[in-house]
């Protein structure tokens, strides 16, 4: 017999009952709970008057909605008033029904995909979910972690678990090393500009490989957050010595005896050497350069080194009319040279790049430098309280201010624009988030996706350059 | 809970592949801690001139001539037609809740992002999955003849249409139940609390750092 998957070790785990049709319901051990997705599942758990399953498996935080502005005023001063009323619902949420919360004026509040795994609310093998897409972040851990639409939040809520059929297995391995200057974001945007972005479609995909062994926990959770661009529900590393040490002596995390148990059961936690997986994927870390994309998808991307595609040159009619509606939405014309795109916006943060280690490479390319005047408008949004109080107690903030950027409040911000901070009409922003979908940064506003060091170099020259020729 | 059987309505092409959530309903729409009403923002910025906002009166907005779903001859339609990894993105189930207030009651497309087709059933939309080239003939029929009607029958999985063509499709068996008798996924679940709480009970023993309880 062959041996498991990682992921399929995690299913197997969980599997409280399976039905003749393959339909599973399998256990949940942690959700997580944000202000946009959840008020129509509380109302649900109302209205049938239904209770928590297990009130202390959630945790929720605000960090769609809220302003990055100054908070002084607290919850009651968020200008917009629906808003308001939304994270105002999930304070009132949170306190009816029990569960934990980080709410705006607490230094733990942030990004829900920063807070779980910075509390240690998020653990190897547990099963993660949460009223997101990018809840496959927390794979970096070696969780089962995968977004959920609003019904199975309230079915979670609810029954603890969630009917699931398994999915498929894919591994993408990256060998060898990386340049130095590129990163993790660099490693998957190459990666969904290689499979596509429904490549991952139907799969749980792990990733593996040198270049994947070596990067940190927080690189590996950029990799794991964008497993969604590339159509996967779940992305995730097996967990080894980083993980462990990451964990430890977190808030949420076990302690002493029953962490010395827990760490024995995590280190089973790999996919086996026979295991199979049904689709497999490998890339060579040499061979990735900084990425840059360049349309309104994630996986229009290019090299910094390269151009934006002709569709004249694409032979598959619906792929052609996707590149001519990007580049018009864009403002790009073909060949033009990733270089010449200029930079009006730049934003640093996001679930996907707003960790300390995100804010030390962004502000290790800016010491000492200033944004150019083409750049109207320049965002450092840390993914939470704590990352915002470490980066100012390593003076990380300084060189963002004295660059030109602003300093602001932890929250999702400017890489969705539900709250006050967006992309103008026709505006290109540098930005550290996962998504260039149309309209996604602001109506009319055009994003491409970089990494923070490359964001960072872009707002110095007022355009893309590759940060590999601006590195000390 | 909703009940999907069979349908017979207008078809509305969407010539556009990856369309993701945040074209189906734009984000300034998601602050809502409703379910409904979500119908007159769906596919917002493709389908009006101007920006919109929350709680806004939509019946005086300018709305987009270009965009098909505009086009007089697809007002009604009940059933979308369109292009692969539809749904893409976001959770956010706001977007088959945008789309069931507008009206639509079944998709047909050659795939579909997997949230967004989790999020569909939940919401009485059948998403049915086609081969790429049933669609294509499915966008040249709609095309050339106005008012194009397809019957979808779920008992039978069979989509006729008007020239009398019958396509078979299929479903998971356990969704298709769940439509057809418009059952609720938590009570179904439920009936199986004896055993969440035997499976839970042995976890907290083996594996006690799961629970902070």
């Amino acid at each position: 017999m062959a041996g498991k998957t990682l992921y399929d070790k995690l299913w197997d785990q969980h599997v409280v009952r399976m039905d003749a049709d393959g339909t599973a319901l399998i256990y949940i051990d942690r959700q997580l709970v944000h202000e946009v997705t959840s008020p129509q599942a509380f109302e649900g758990l109302r209205i049938a008057n239904r209770k928590p399953w297990r009130a202390s498996a959630n945790a929720a935080v605000p960090d769609h909605n809220v302003p990055t502005t100054d908070r002084a005023g607290g919850v009651d001063a968020i200008v917009d008033p629906i808003s308001r009323v939304q994270v105002q619902t999930l304070d009132k949420n949170a306190s009816e029904f029990g569960i934990t919360e980080f709410k705006m004026g607490d230094i733990r509040q942030g990004i829900v995909h920063v807070v779980g795994p910075e509390q240690g609310l998020t653990l190897p093998g547990m099963t993660v979910v949460c009223g997101d897409s990018h809840t496959s972040t927390h794979g970096a851990v070696g969780a089962l972690a995968f977004g959920i639409g609003t019904s199975e939040v309230e079915h979670v809520l609810a029954t603890q678990c969630l009917l699931q059929k398994k999915m498929k297995n894919m591994r993408i391995r990256v060998e060898g090393k990386l340049q130095p200057g590129v990163t993790a974001k660099d490693v998957v945007l190459a990666i969904i500009g290689k499979i596509g972005t429904a490549g991952g479609t139907g799969y749980a995909i792990e990733f593996a490989g040198q270049v994947i062994r070596d990067l940190s926990i927080e690189g590996r959770m950029t990799i794991c957050n964008m497993s969604i661009e590339a159509g996967a529900r779940a992305g995730m590393v097996a967990p080894d010595e980083k993980t462990i040490a990451y964990v430890q002596g977190r808030p949420f995390a076990p302690k002493g005896e029953v962490m010395a148990q827990a760490i024995e059961a995590w280190k089973h936690l790999y996919s086996d050497d026979d295991a199979v997986f049904d689709a497999e994927v490998v890339l060579q870390g040499e061979d990735i350069a900084p990425q840059v994309s360049w349309g309104t998808s994630p996986e229009m991307v290019i090299p910094v080194t390269g151009a934006v595609p002709d569709p004249e040159a694409e032979t598959d009619a619906v792929k052609a009319g996707s590149i001519r509606r990007a580049l018009d939405y864009m403002g790009l014309k073909p060949g033009m040279k990733a270089t010449d795109i200029p930079v009006n916006v730049v934003f640093i943060g996001s679930c996907t790049n707003s960790r300390i280690e995100d804010l030390r490479q962004a502000a290790s390319v800016l010491k000492g430098k200033k944004i150019a005047e083409s750049v109207e408008m320049a965002l450092v949004v840390p993914g939470s309280g704590l990352v915002k109080q470490q980066a100012e107690q390593e003076g990380l903030d300084k060189i963002f201010t004295d660059a030109g950027f602003e300093w602001r409040e932890p929250g999702c911000s400017m890489c969705l624009a539900m709250n006050a901070d967006r992309v103008p009409a026709g505006k290109h922003c540098a930005s550290t988030s996962n998504r260039n979908f149309e309209g996604r940064q602001g109506a009319g506003g055009r994003t491409h996706l970089v990494s923070p060091a490359m964001a960072a170099a872009a707002a110095v020259a007022g355009h893309f350059v590759d940060v590999r020729s601006v590195m000390a | 809970m909703y009940q999907f059987t069979t349908l017979t309505a207008v078809v509305a092409p969407l010539d556009r592949a990856n369309v993701d959530t945040d074209a189906i309903i734009p984000k300034q729409f998601l602050k809502s801690i409703k379910r409904s009403g979500f119908g007159p923002y769906a596919f917002d910025e493709w389908r009006y001139m101007d920006i919109g906002e929350p709680d806004m009166d939509c019946t005086h907005r300018p709305i987009n001539p270009d965009f098909s779903l505009n086009q007089p001859r697809y007002q009604g339609a009940k059933i979308l037609l369109t292009r692969q990894n539809f749904g893409c993105g976001s959770s956010r189930e706001h977007a088959p809740w945008a789309l069931k207030d507008y009206g639509f009651d079944a998709i047909i497309a050659p795939s579909y992002a997997d949230i967004f087709f989790n999020n569909s059933f939940k919401n009485g939309i059948l998403p049915i999955v086609l081969s790429d080239e049933l669609v294509q003939q499915l966008f040249e029929e709609v095309e050339a003849n106005e008012g194009y009607k397809l019957t979808i029958d779920l008992p039978s999985q069979t989509i006729s249409t008007p020239s009398g063509q019958q396509i078979r499709f299929s479903v998971d068996p356990f969704r298709k139940h769940c439509l057809l008798n418009g059952l609720d996924d938590i009570g179904l679940t439920l009936q199986h609390a004896d055993e969440i709480k035997r499976y839970e009970d042995a976890r907290r023993i083996s594996m006690p750092w799961m629970f902070n309880d």
